[in-house]
């Protein structure tokens, strides 16, 4: 009962830097962490003047009443969060879990496939599906070493896990599309793929699923502004169909997602992004040349 | 008593009100209507009747003692005007902007069978204003009840709700999925119509009066309504979630860049600030030949809004007539001096799109107005041979909202078909405690019908609660000396 009158403050209470470009935030906030379920995502705001980027949840902890995000600095805003979000720093605003959660069915053997950025937020997933009882094969893929992390993680929930990399600096020398096949070929009794990475890998996944007709699901991020079925800007072809990804989704099923659509979609602020971008530098430059003098 | 005041002795016209220059305005986010200034007020006061039996009470959704607050403002007590139209209307600067006067108090208004109706909105804009300027508070003596009642959503319905609710010494809680709260007022109305400072001193009167607002929280996903009523302590909840979800037509080419809702262009604009990108992080597609389907009061925002983001030619495309438009009189009006274009029955069959997957041209075919349909109203029905192109580089969808799917999704909620909330006259929902109210209930409206809904709820909701309703002081009806209030010959002895 205190909770819901208790501020939520957004506290960042730890920050991991996995490479260069990839960085954890483990959040406090009690109530989310108590209601988010797998594939839920949230929607973050930096600061006043910031935009809302959806993010897939990594990871929820109810015992130390945290969630925790997997970010890669693309983007103005999550080079900013690079720089600004320490420990003890606080986020502007931070609403969910968003999203329907993964429906977790008694299935006897899944396949749950990140691929880039799509490493962390297959975790909460993997775990659920072990914890209902399924023998889970975790297929995971970085470019290359230096990249990789949370295997451990991975391996405490996972029977098998497949690591590939673009180039073979460790695991198999491949994409996951390849690591499913390598899976597939050693379990043909696999029941469902679950795949999380940029839209054109899920694409590659769900090519590889096709033929067989095994289930697969993949988790979509498109561009939204709300991320509760307000703005329309998430909506994606299905089949057919159109669907928003922030309420109907972010699950589908992969063989029916249109990725040419959704990709062409994504790029729609490529111009503004490239904008926000250079004037962001242009300022961060400024203010260190201020500094110095 | 000054000398009765009749048709004929009453200012003719109504008294005009300054307004920011089309060309001007069409550049900025400055306010369009400047508002009445103090002599103006009076003057227009001055051209209510006061009839005996003021019909246009019965044309305002909420019953605002119209012409209690205009005798006020004719007597210089701009307060004791603020004060009727407050036991009332809460928000009178909102609504004297948003209301659709001219089909509520000033369509029925008696003056309007002669002349033009008394311009109420714009008097009780004039109060709503001085009541900001000067700060006033009307803080009730509010004796704690110790129940707690949550308000989910802090649009109009839920902020009338929440108003009553603590004026009746609830411990009120409202919810707020955006960062900021205000629901339409806040994302959708943009500032050239409705500022965001009113908004901001609105919301500053609701924690005045106790009143809690909780962003960031999304109700049915951060915790259900089940859980807030079983574990968080809430005696009653009031849904007030809006409808929200935009439609599309379902026509070919709607996934092209360039088409987007109206919803995600208002919102980008009004509360992510991104006219101001890249001070702001929150992009916006600058269209610089917009069209714009629909001719509700939504269309007219996103029409006049992609015009101040520097569209060159913004075109409105509706399968109707002008005379079946559903937006107010005013703002077609302010959009048409600002030089938007109009092409009514008109009716939009494809999107096309070039070889980058981006807009290039609206594909429309003719209508003419057909029998009655369903609504009432002329159906439009396509003109064979009369295909003809739009060129234009964005596609905004105005044409109204189906229910958001969340509430429904995360509880046991009794729906309709259409996917709404089932409420009985009372606005009491399937589940014990829960009342629900507004576009959630009804579909899109407006924001005084929310409002209206929102306090309608509170009054059952009270019930529920086992709060006694106290009798309103002054309200006597006319009924009470035996004669219905139909007899206007008595009354007009009475206000003697």
């Amino acid at each position: 009962m205190n909770d819901v009158l208790e501020e939520y403050g957004f506290e960042i209470v730890r920050r991991q830097d996995f490479s260069d470009v990839t960085y954890l935030l483990e959040i406090r906030h009690p109530l989310m962490a108590k209601a988010a379920r797998a594939g839920q995502f949230v929607i973050v705001m930096l600061h006043e003047e910031g935009e809302r980027i959806p993010l897939t949840l990594a990871d929820f902890d109810r015992a130390r009443g945290t969630v925790t995000l997997v970010v890669q600095a693309v983007g103005k805003t999550t080079r900013e969060m690079q720089q600004t979000c320490r420990a003890g720093a606080r986020l502007h605003a931070l609403v969910g879990p968003l999203g329907t959660p993964t429906h977790i069915g008694t299935v006897k053997k899944v396949a749950c496939v990140g691929g880039g950025l799509g490493v962390a937020p297959i975790f909460p997933q993997l775990r659920a599906f072990k914890e209902k009882g399924a023998y889970v094969i975790g297929i995971l893929g970085f470019r290359n070493r230096a990249l990789i992390f949370w295997e451990e993680k991975f391996r405490a929930f996972c029977d098998e896990v497949i690591l590939c990399t673009d180039d073979g600096s460790a695991g198999m020398k491949g994409f996951v599309s390849d690591g499913i096949r390598s899976a597939l070929a050693a379990h043909p009794d696999i029941d469902e793929v679950v795949a999380i990475g940029p839209p054109i890998m899920m694409k590659a996944c769900a090519e590889v699923t096709r033929p067989s007709g095994i289930k697969t699901t993949v988790s979509l991020n498109p561009i939204m502004v709300d991320g509760t079925g307000m703005c329309g800007g998430c909506r994606v072809k299905l089949g057919g169909a159109v669907k928003f990804a922030c309420v109907d989704g972010p699950d589908f099923d992969g063989h029916l997602v249109d990725f040419d659509d959704l990709m062409r979609r994504l790029k729609r602020y490529s111009e503004e992004e490239k904008r926000a971008l250079e004037h962001w530098s242009e300022n961060c430059r400024m203010t260190s040349l201020g500094g110095r003098a | 008593m000054a000398k009765k005041r009749t048709i004929r002795t009453i200012p003719q016209s109504r008294t005009s009100v300054s307004e920011q220059k089309a060309g001007e305005r069409a550049a900025n986010f400055g306010e369009v209507s400047l508002g009445y200034d103090e002599k103006a007020a009076l003057v227009e006061s001055e051209r209510c009747l006061f009839c005996p039996d003021p019909i246009c009470i019965e044309g305002c959704p909420v019953g605002i003692d119209i012409p209690g607050f205009i005798e006020r403002i004719g007597m210089k007590d701009f307060r004791g005007a603020w004060e009727v139209i407050g036991r009332t209307n809460l928000l009178p600067a909102v609504c004297g902007r948003v209301c659709p006067q001219e089909t509520q108090c000033e369509g029925v208004c008696v003056v309007g069978e002669t002349l033009e109706p008394v311009a109420i909105g714009r008097l009780e804009r004039f109060v709503g204003d001085r009541a900001i300027v000067e700060g006033w508070v009307n803080l009730p003596h509010i004796e704690p009840c110790g129940r707690r009642v949550g308000i989910i959503g802090s649009g109009p319905a839920g902020m009338a709700c929440a108003a009553d609710m603590a004026k009746a010494g609830c411990e009120v809680t409202v919810f707020e999925a955006f960062h900021e709260p205000g629901g339409v007022l806040r994302y959708g109305i943009p500032d050239f119509r409705l500022p965001n400072a009113v908004v901001d001193a609105e919301i500053a009167n609701l924690r005045r009066l106790g009143v809690t607002f909780r962003c960031n929280t999304l109700i049915g996903r951060l915790f259900t309504i089940e859980e807030m009523l079983d574990d968080l302590g809430f005696d009653a909840v009031f849904i007030g979630t809006g409808a929200g979800t935009p439609a599309m037509l379902g026509i070919p080419g709607e996934s092209l860049n360039g088409v987007l809702s109206a919803n995600e262009l208002l919102t980008r604009c009004n509360l992510m600030r991104a006219r101001d990108f890249p001070r702001y992080d929150t992009p916006i597609p600058l269209g610089k030949n917009v069209a714009v389907v629909g001719a509700g009061n939504t269309a007219m925002d996103a029409m006049r809004v992609a015009l101040r983001l520097g569209a060159q030619r913004v075109t409105c495309v509706y399968r109707r007539s002008r005379a079946e438009c559903p937006a107010r009189a005013e703002e077609v009006h302010h959009a048409e001096e600002e030089g938007i274009v109009f092409k009514w029955l008109t009716a939009p069959t494809e999107i096309l799109g070039d070889e980058g997957g981006n807009v290039r041209a609206l594909r429309c075919i003719a209508m003419e107005l057909g029998e009655p349909d369903a609504s009432g109203r002329a159906r439009p029905v396509p003109v064979a041979g009369s295909e003809h192109e739009v060129e234009c580089d964005q596609v905004v969808f105005a044409i109204g909202t189906n229910a958001n799917p969340i509430i429904g999704q995360t509880s046991k909620i009794g729906l309709n078909k259409r996917g709404y909330i089932e409420a009985d006259e009372e606005l009491a929902t399937s589940m014990a405690g829960v009342f629900a109210g507004g576009d959630i209930v009804t579909g899109a409206a407006t924001v005084i019908e929310a409002m209206g809904a929102g306090r309608k709820a509170a009054r059952a909701m009270k019930a529920y609660l086992g709060i006694s309703e106290p009798e309103p002081i002054g309200a006597i009806a006319a009924s009470h000396f035996g004669i219905p209030a139909g007899e206007r010959n008595f009354a007009r002895i009475r206000s003697f």
